[in-house]
């Protein structure tokens, strides 16, 4: 392999352990913590390394959204909810009514991990061949990228657009319902 | 040189694994949310890293539509856990075992 041979810039490499870094110790502390107020932050850290990782393989538009949508949005939701509900007690886990739960977990993680790691170590499907819809574009940085992406959403991918058009509005409304209390089962819980 | 974009998807399919194993083990709705949250952004991920090594936007623009339907989902899936909260005053999964055969 001519791999070994080639000298990757080592500011790419600094910026890779640095995402790797925030992102596997915010997974971690997300699947640890026993607070749920711990979890969603440690979630943070985990969306910002992979806003590290977008801006380092030139997806500056996407890391943005990632940061807005997701640390801004999707995480303070899951915070409201918490907050809301006053769950942000420990989760109480004396009752464990599969004992093999973690082990076997533990073990299906590692043989679809590892498969996953064999599959790219021994197959080429990452050939490096070049798009056949894209052909000799490269993928632009900075501001050409948020062009370049702006472009594909609003020809090529115009119709799956529209459709997370209605998705979001059709999830708006049955979060609405899913949360509204009817009127009679508010004044039943007065009575009571 | 970017680094090779192995090493990406190596540690995207190890936080896929981490978010799973969070699914299969926690006990609690919102941190299995959390957990989902964790896989979706493994996929992310990879498919920025095939994006960037195939030159192919396409690749960014799907990432876009998987952020639009993870924030649907969040709100419909808190939807379900306030209302779940709101008849058990539990959020833990284990106590669902109504249609339980």
């Amino acid at each position: 392999m001519s791999a070994v041979t080639i000298s990757y810039a080592w500011p790419s490499i600094l910026v890779f352990v640095a995402a790797a870094i925030l992102i596997l110790v915010g997974a971690l502390g997300v699947i640890t913590y026993k607070n749920p107020v711990h979890s969603a932050l440690s979630l943070i850290m985990t969306l910002f390394g992979v806003a590290v990782a977008f801006v380092a393989q030139q997806a500056d538009f996407l890391a943005a959204v990632q940061i807005i949508v997701y640390a801004g949005a999707i995480v303070v939701l899951f915070l409201f909810v918490i907050m809301f509900l006053g769950v942000d007690r420990k989760e109480h886990v004396h009752v464990e009514p599969f004992v093999s739960q973690r082990p076997l977990a533990a073990l299906g993680v590692l043989i679809t991990v590892g498969g996953l790691i064999a599959l790219m170590a021994e197959s080429h499907w990452v050939t490096g061949v070049k798009s056949v819809s894209t052909v000799g574009t490269a993928l632009a940085t900075g501001q050409a990228n948020v062009r370049q992406l702006g472009t594909a959403v609003f020809t090529t991918y115009l119709f799956a657009f529209e459709a997370t058009a209605a998705l979001l509005v059709i999830a708006v409304v049955g979060a609405v319902l899913l949360a509204r209390r009817e009127r009679t089962v508010l004044t039943e819980e007065v009575d009571e | 040189m970017n680094v090779p974009a192995a090493w990406y998807l190596v540690l995207a399919a190890v936080l896929f694994g981490i978010g799973a194993f969070g699914l299969m083990t926690r006990r609690s709705a919102l941190i299995m949310f959390m957990c989902v949250e964790l896989m979706l952004n493994a996929v992310n991920l990879t498919f920025v890293t095939f994006a960037r090594t195939l030159s192919d936007v396409g690749g960014q623009a799907t990432v876009f539509f998987v952020m639009v339907v993870a924030a649907a989902e969040v709100t419909v899936g808190l939807g379900i856990v306030v209302a779940v909260f709101r008849r058990r005053s539990s959020t833990s999964v284990d106590e669902l075992s109504e249609l339980k055969g």
